[in-house]
This record gives structure tokens, C-alpha cells and sequence, in this order.
């Protein structure tokens, strides 16, 4: 079978990819995560009338909003061989800050903005001192977490509070229950055009492809850097605000770590590279709907809370290593493994046998 | 085709890029002795020599790469002194570096504009993608390079079309003047060569861009160049041009160079 299927494969790099075939050779990775949100989907349909619901889908969308907010912001950094581990507590903090300036007298809206002002701030730190202090952003961006993990923890004493607003701005900023998925619906429309469609975009996948011939055509690395940063930081504040609304309650001591992997995780999913120069915000939701899929699903189902986490990890595990195996096998770089190699020849003779019925 | 041009007198303002006394030390190595070289017009001259013997080390002091310890360059006349290899492109001198400088992960078409993209809505700069698409396929039919879609990412594109790809990039700036290739038919296939041989040979008549190329195989460099320099030991020692010199007479003189530095024991 591999013989056979590899023939096809070969001309396929060198004879013009057009149509339906360009689109999966492109897109393989996200394809893969829509077959395993598929997948997911009808496994908790057939395993609890409760799954596929109205109601069910408002939790879901709640489930899966936060995921993709984070997973959206993380793309850009992950494109550029970067990560931001400080989204996540980004997001404990931001409505700290809200209630830190409406505590000093600025009126509740303007608070929210000069709170997200703060978390641009905390980005462009991050990316000053990945750029400029050449201090690896893992160990960057984990310190700043740390710090301000420490910083929302002085401020409140530990002790929990309500976020500061009322009527409709709260309901616009995550009261309303289905607020945040349109949110994240309308993020993810804006920063698909911005990777997709502007300079700004095109240089990010450059910079994270070649930084040095991105530098060779005189694009500014640091300064494409040092924005994806801020828009990371932005980005989780902007989620922090909406969930703090969402939730009613702030806590401080959540953990913003596990936040920000569940991004991370889902912007993998998604099909983006850990090591720079590949992914889409299309495939950080689909891979934010597979993680909230796993989280919401397995509940219903009425798996124990300590068990939970064991699946939840499973199925990510299972979700990436069938990711892995099918970019191997259409990877410019990777040797070709043979599982990989099979499921990727299954598209290819689809693909062809599509186009052969469409011509 | 006049080739004493250029080599005394007044007449070397036709020359568009001239070297004199270039020299060149790495710590105690010297990497080039003096070197005088002077390009025409629409010329193609190739470098040849042994590894070692300077070729790179006088292409990078061209591309701006390195500074030359002493000597100067002129560059249609004027004397210029290149701090960085944007300042030599500034000028006109454009390199393809062996590394070739292009973005895998993207289209053929993105990698011809890299940062000279086709734009609107002004400060969000939203690409003009099917413009720049025409573009490039216009681009690469006039020069000659055939690439099955300009929508492939260059990474999928075999060792020579990437090679013509970065050579058609750095020929799509509008003020080049020299183009500087360093070994551009390495680890190439007989296809693949005769693609690039093919494009060299095109650019220089049609586009009227003169063309330094590095290469070890003579066969090959006879097929292009007009003239041919031998650097041996930092210095130029042959200057003919292709009229003057046979290819079998360039093989015995190197061949003979060589037993000679494996008796002096200079060999390398």
C-alpha cells in the first residue's frame, strides 16, 4: 500500500496543487482536528441524550470560548518560535486591575480600558526583554507570570471579589451568556485577517520561518516581537474581564497557568508549530472546540472530577499524536512515519478521486 | 565583447564595479592579497579557484558583508565603502548567498514581495494577494523561470527552483545593478543546472545586469561567463576572456598550479 500511494504523493510536489487538493495539502492539520471534533461529537451524542442540546450547547460555547481566546492569542507567538506563558494569569490579574482603577476613582469603562492599557504594558515587557534582554521567552514570559501571580495575590489579600460594573456593559463584556463565544467569534474574524490578509500577518509567518531572511529583507523582527507580545497580553486581559463578568466572582489564587496551556494546547490541536512558521486562527478554534469538546463532554458523561483529567489528558495525547504522525508524513523537513504515511494517502486518493469526478 | 576595456586608463569608467588592491587577513591568514577586479556592463565573470584560495571572502567584501582591511571599490566610477549588505544593495550589488534567503513557508509569490508588498487601506497595509499573484507570474515568465504555480510554498520547490526563485528576487529590485551568486549550481541536479544556466544566460541579456558567479565547475562556467578570473593564494592570477582561453588550456593550468603547490608544499 505505501509503495503504491507514495507515487502519487511524489508528483504531487512537483505538478501545480490546485483546488480541493491544494486546500488539504495546505490544511491537512486542521482538517485532522475537524475529524477529531467530529470524531468527539457523535462519541458523546451516542453516549448521553444530553450532549447534542441547545442547552448543552450554550455550555459548550462556554467551555469552548476561553480556549479559543487564548489559543488565538498564543498563535502569533508560537508562529514566531516564541510562547507566552503569562496569558493565562494575563487573565487572573486584568480584572484585578479594573478593580484596582475604580477603587482610585476612574469611572468603570475607562477603568476596563486603562486595564487593558496595563496589560499591553506587561506584553510589550515581555517582548522587551525576549528582544532586547535575549532572555528566551519561556523563561520571560514564566517569570512574568509568576510576578504577577504575586502582584494579584498582595493586592487582595488572597480573599475573592466581585467585579466592579453593572446592566449593559457587563452584558456585552461576558454577563450575557452567550457573550463570550461572540467574542470569540469576532476575535478570531479579526486576527484571521490580520494573519491572512495584512503586512503584518505575512511578516509574522516570515519572521517565525526565516528569522534571518526575514531580517535579510529588512523586515523589523523585534518590532513584529514585540507586538505579538502585546496583542497576547491584550488579548488575555480582554478574556480576563469577560469571564471575570461571565463568572461574577474573581478569584485570585486561580492557577493562570492551566489557562494558559489549554491555549497553547488548542493551538497545537490546531495544527500549529511549536517550533515557528506554521498555523492559523482557524485551527486554534478548531482546536479550542476539540479541548472544550473532551472538557464538556466527558462531564456529561458523568465521569468523576478526579478522573476527568486523566481523559482529558488521554484524549489530547491520542488528538496530537494523530496530529504528528499525519504532519510527518507531509512534512517538508520530517522523515515519514508509516501510520501517518497511510492516513495521509487516504486524503491524497480522495483528493484525487474528487477532482477526477468534478473535471 | 572588448576585453582589455576597463583594465588601464580612462577607459575604466566602463566598468561598473572595479577593485583595487583588496586585501583581506583573517587574524594571521590571508585571504586576499591585493586583488584588482573589474566588471562590465552586462558581463558575467566567474571565479574560479581552489577552496581556500579567497573567491567567498572577495563576494562577501563585495556584498557588504565583510570590510576589507585595505583597498577600494568603485562602483560606476565612485569610490564606495558598504557597511552592511543593505547598504550594498542600496547601491545596486545584490547577493545570493548559498543559504538562498527565502522563506519556506511561504508562497513563491510572497517571497518575491517580501516586504515590498502590494498594499491597501493604507495603515492596515491589507496585502493585495491576486495583484502581486499576476505579478509574479509575469516576472518569471519574462526572465524565464518556469515554476509549475506561484502558489506553492517555496519549501515544496525542488534545490533549483528555490535557487531561481532567490535569484529572480534579488533581480525584481529596480536599481540592480550587480548580481553577485555564490556557487548557484551546488548539489544541483543536470536539470536544475540548466534551469539556472538557462536564467544567468537570460538576465544578462535581456535585463543587461552584470553577474559575478563562484563556481567549481568549469564546464559549467564556460557555458556562462564572458571572462574568467583564477584566484589563487588571494590573488587574482588569470584574467582572460572566453575568446582568449580554452577550457581544456584552464584545466592543464590549474591541474599544473596545483603540482606546483604540492611541491612547494602550499597545498592545501
Amino acid at each position: 500500500m505505501n509503495s503504491n500511494a507514495s507515487v502519487p504523493r511524489e508528483v504531487s510536489r512537483h505538478i501545480p496543487a490546485s483546488g480541493l487538493r491544494q486546500l488539504i495539502g495546505q490544511h491537512l492539520s486542521e482538517l485532522v482536528g475537524i475529524l477529531v471534533a467530529v470524531a468527539l461529537a457523535i462519541f458523546f451524542t451516542i453516549g448521553s441524550p444530553n450532549f447534542f442540546t441547545f442547552d448543552n450547547a450554550l455550555v459548550l460555547s462556554q467551555f469552548i470560548a476561553p480556549f479559543a481566546i487564548f489559543a488565538l492569542a498564543e498563535v502569533p507567538v508560537l508562529i514566531l518560535g516564541e510562547i507566552d506563558l503569562s496569558v493565562g494569569q494575563m487573565y487572573i490579574v486584568s480584572p484585578f486591575f479594573v478593580t484596582y482603577f475604580n477603587h482610585a476613582g476612574v469611572p468603570v469603562l475607562p477603568s476596563i480600558i486603562l486595564a487593558l492599557l496595563v496589560c499591553c504594558g506587561l506584553g510589550w515587557i515581555n517582548g522587551l526583554v525576549t528582544v532586547k534582554l535575549r532572555v528566551p521567552s519561556f523563561i520571560a514570559t514564566l517569570g512574568m507570570a509568576f510576578a504577577l501571580r504575586g502582584i494579584v495575590l498582595i493586592y487582595s489579600n488572597g480573599a475573592p471579589t466581585n467585579p466592579i460594573g453593572s446592566d449593559t456593559l457587563v452584558n456585552i463584556l461576558g454577563g450575557w451568556p452567550w457573550s463570550e463565544a461572540f467574542w470569540a467569534l469576532g476575535v478570531a474574524a479579526l486576527l484571521h485577517v490580520m494573519l491572512r490578509g495584512t503586512t503584518f500577518g505575512l511578516h509574522i509567518v516570515a519572521v517565525g520561518g526565516n528569522t534571518e531572511s526575514a531580517r535579510e529583507s529588512g523586515i523589523s523582527v523585534d518590532y513584529i516581537k514585540i507586538w505579538c507580545f502585546v496583542l497576547c497580553a491584550l488579548l488575555g486581559g480582554l478574556m480576563g474581564i469577560l469571564d471575570g463578568y461571565h463568572l461574577g466572582s474573581l478569584d485570585p489564587a486561580t492557577d493562570g497557568l492551566t489557562f494558559t496551556f489549554y491555549g497553547v494546547t488548542s493551538a497545537v490541536i490546531g495544527g500549529t508549530a511549536l517550533t515557528g512558521g506554521r498555523g492559523t486562527m482557524v485551527g486554534a478554534c478548531i482546536g479550542a472546540c476539540v479541548l472544550g469538546m473532551i472538557k464538556d463532554g466527558f462531564l456529561i458523561l458523568g465521569t468523576s472530577s478526579f478522573a476527568l483529567d486523566l481523559v482529558t489528558g488521554l484524549t489530547i495525547l491520542l488528538a496530537m499524536i494523530l496530529n504528528v504522525q499525519i504532519e510527518r508524513a507531509t512534512s517538508m523537513r520530517g522523515r515519514r512515519g508509516s501510520f501517518g504515511h497511510a492516513v495521509s494517502s487516504v486524503f491524497s486518493i480522495f483528493a484525487q478521486r474528487r477532482k477526477g469526478r468534478r473535471s | 565583447m572588448t576585453p582589455n576595456d576597463g583594465t588601464n586608463g580612462l577607459a575604466g569608467v566602463q566598468d561598473v564595479l572595479r577593485t583595487e588592491q583588496i586585501s583581506m587577513s583573517f587574524g594571521p591568514v590571508v585571504a586576499l592579497q591585493n586583488v584588482d577586479l573589474h566588471l562590465q556592463r552586462g558581463e558575467i565573470l566567474g571565479l574560479v579557484g581552489d577552496n581556500g584560495a579567497g573567491k567567498s571572502t572577495l563576494v562577501k567584501i563585495l556584498s557588504g558583508l565583510y570590510r576589507p582591511d585595505g583597498g577600494r571599490i568603485f562602483l560606476e566610477g565612485e569610490r564606495v565603502r558598504f557597511r552592511s549588505v543593505q547598504h550594498a544593495r542600496q547601491h545596486g550589488i545584490e547577493t545570493v548567498f548559498q543559504d538562498l534567503a527565502l522563506v519556506g513557508e511561504l508562497s513563491v509569490y510572497h517571497n518575491l514581495f517580501l516586504n515590498r508588498e502590494d498594499t491597501r487601506g493604507g495603515w492596515f497595509r491589507f496585502l493585495r494577494n491576486r495583484a502581486m499573484r499576476t505579478a509574479a507570474r509575469r516576472f518569471l515568465d519574462e526572465i524565464g523561470v518556469d515554476i509549475p504555480s506561484v502558489d506553492t510554498p517555496v519549501a515544496k520547490l525542488s534545490g533549483g527552483q528555490r535557487q531561481a526563485i532567490a535569484v529572480a528576487r534579488a533581480v525584481r529590485r529596480e536599481n540592480i545593478k550587480v548580481l553577485l551568486l555564490d556557487e548557484p549550481l551546488a548539489a544541483m541536479g543536470a536539470k536544475e543546472t540548466s534551469l539556472i544556466i538557462g536564467l544567468i544566460n537570460s538576465l544578462s541579456k535581456k535585463a543587461n545586469i552584470s553577474i559575478i558567479v563562484i563556481d567549481h565547475n568549469y564546464t559549467h562556467l564556460f557555458e556562462i561567463c564572458d571572462r574568467i578570473n583564477v584566484i589563487q593564494h588571494g590573488q587574482v592570477t588569470v584574467d582572460k576572456s572566453l575568446s582568449e582561453i580554452k577550457l581544456e588550456e584552464l584545466i592543464e593550468f590549474m591541474v599544473q598550479s596545483f603540482r606546483r603547490d604540492v611541491a612547494t608544499g602550499d597545498a592545501k
